[in-house]
């Protein structure tokens, strides 16, 4: 049974106050993730993704279409007991403190009086908000409110969650933190539905990810298998003006400034490159991955149609 | 109660009390302080008419007042925040949201109306020395004021749901207004002649007729209140507070929130 099993689901709005004309946020969308998945929801801002959360979550209704999360229907309350979701750039009730913000939430996810108490010590002990547990939400810093969010979309141990952007706004650690959580979760078998448009989360994490853009699948599978028929670049640099005539060849796209070179090459180059370099004696200075082969496959993906569909709407 | 309507409700009431919301009782207190003083200096024989007057309408006021302004913000300040997307994405129907906001408002204003009451009879006390048996009838003037706040508070969220802050708050400060002077409405229904007789009516009957509400004079000239009026208007505010909440239930129960 998949986890998450959307049938065709759309939204169009009318938009404009005298003369309302249809703005299409979500196309027919077919989507399923497996249990135990951790799968990436890619896409540029106002491409959708935040709109087939919400569909998801009940909070607007679709156009068309229907999605069933671990077989029950979305509006089911025993489906919603088994949901967790963190809103995209969260605010909480910011008078509560962190302890009493997951008490409400989890009182509200009916989570029993007897378990309640140290169900909410280790959640906010898992986040690394246990100093910060009886302080009020509005001196919490960003980072702390995101792990205030993350925390209450799990303080009920469901199975399914959805998260919107969780590392928007996070310091570096702060990313690796919540990249490291979902993996854990994903350890404990629940099944982990996520929103970025940073890619490399997408990549280090996602078993499965879909691409979204203007409302539309652009792409969906396993990252190696959407990557497999593109490949990231790396940038050579190296000192001396001299470029080496079998550099053409092997697709390096060059550019000089003063006594340094660099050149684009496709990943699949970079050694016969490198020996092409060191046999002219030329000092190499970097080597450094240009762009993944995901966000290759992002690219080619969204810009050819970018046009054509921003003229539908 | 369902338990989500409770957790909800006095979710709703920490947040007031924590918003200082019952800091209006210390304007009260020295409102109450200085009446009661200068009343006692000024007045002959009418001291207890004129603080049980004042008492009482300032504690109609400073409700309302509440119930305005709060209730306008039960539903649009969660949207806007979106605390709400997290209480929906959990097993809590839209109306235990709403139907558990007017109950946590609704207490809200029941303690801090509590507050007030005793501040009046403390103001009683001290001007008249002791108190009466007819002084019994100021609880039944402050039950229906009361009753004033469920319907005010319920319109604030009716409003509250498709409308934006500042039009609610106008709608239902207008019908507060024009509820006050529902007999008078009535009255110029029962005047009127043809299509304006109908539409005089119709607007008289649909308006909260909060006048019916207010027994503040005849209590304040000790005079009692009839357990049939009581009776009735218990029912009337249930009624017209109940199926304000419904508007706003059936209203909000289909909105989107983007």
């Amino acid at each position: 049974m998949a986890a998450i099993d959307i049938l065709g689901l759309a939204k169009t709005y009318s938009v404009g106050f005298w003369r309302k004309h249809p703005k299409v946020a979500l196309r027919p969308l077919q989507l399923q993730v497996e249990e135990g998945e951790i799968f990436g929801f890619l896409g540029p801002n106002g491409a959708g993704k935040t709109t087939t959360l919400k569909l998801l979550m009940g909070l607007v209704f679709p156009t068309s279409g229907t999605a069933k999360i671990l077989g029950g229907d979305i509006g089911d309350p025993r489906v919603k007991a088994q949901i967790g979701f963190l809103p995209e750039q969260p605010y909480f009730y910011d008078y509560l403190t962190a302890r009493e913000l997951l008490e409400y939430y989890a009182q509200l996810s009916g989570v029993e009086a007897r378990t309640r108490s140290t169900r909410v010590r280790e959640v906010l002990q898992r986040v690394g908000l246990s100093d910060a547990a009886n302080l009020q939400l509005r001196k919490f810093s960003k980072g702390m409110l995101q792990r205030a969010g993350i925390a209450q979309a799990i303080v009920h141990e469901p199975k399914v969650l959805f998260f919107d952007e969780p590392m928007s706004g996070l310091d570096p650690v702060g990313r690796r933190e919540v990249r490291d959580l979902m993996e854990e979760l994903r350890q404990e078998g629940r099944t982990v539905f996520f929103s970025t448009h940073i890619l490399s989360d997408a990549e280090t994490l996602c078993d499965r990810v879909a691409i979204i853009h203007q409302g539309e699948l652009k792409g969906i599978g396993v990252v190696a298998d959407l990557t497999s028929t593109v490949e990231g670049k790396v940038e050579v640099a190296w000192q001396g003006a001299t470029v080496p005539a079998s550099l053409k060849a092997l697709g390096a796209q060059c550019h000089s400034a003063g006594d340094i070179v660099r050149a684009l090459v496709p990943e699949h180059n970079q050694d016969a490159v490198l020996d092409a370099l060191r046999r002219e004696g030329l000092r190499i200075i970097s080597l450094t991955p240009v762009r993944t082969s995901l966000e290759e496959y992002y690219l080619r993906h969204l810009q050819p149609s970018g046009a054509s569909a921003g003229a539908r709407l | 109660m369902n338990a989500r309507i409770a957790h909800i409700a006095s979710n709703t009431f920490r947040e007031a009390v924590r918003d200082r919301v019952l800091y209006n009782l210390i304007a009260f207190a020295l409102l109450m302080s200085g009446a009661a003083i200068l009343v006692g200096q000024i007045s002959i024989d009418i001291e207890r008419l004129v603080v049980v007057n004042l008492g009482l309408t300032a504690v109609s006021l400073f409700g309302v007042v509440i119930a305005i302004f709060i209730g306008i913000g039960l539903v649009s300040k969660e949207i806007e925040k979106k605390t709400l997307y997290t209480v929906l994405s959990r097993p809590v129907s839209r109306w235990e949201f709403i139907v558990g906001k007017f109950l946590g408002l609704a207490g809200t204003l029941v303690v801090n109306t509590f507050f007030m009451a005793i501040g009046v009879f403390a103001s009683l006390l001290y001007v008249a020395h002791h108190f009466q048996r007819t002084d019994g009838w100021i609880l039944v003037a402050l039950y229906f004021i009361i009753l004033q706040f469920l319907i005010v508070t319920a319109l604030a969220l009716l409003f509250s749901s498709f409308s934006s802050p500042l039009l609610s708050a106008v709608f239902a400060f207008a019908l507060f207004v024009i509820g006050c002077f529902a007999e008078d409405l009535r009255g110029f229904a029962a005047m009127a002649h043809g299509v304006s007789r109908w539409l005089a009516t119709g607007a008289a009957y649909l308006v909260p007729n909060l006048s019916a509400l207010n027994v503040i004079g005849s209590v304040a000239h000790s005079q009692p209140v009839a357990g049939q009026l009581i009776l009735a208007n218990t029912a009337y505010a249930l009624l017209y507070a109940g199926m304000a909440l419904c508007g706003a239930v059936l209203i909000f129960e289909r909105r989107n929130l983007k």
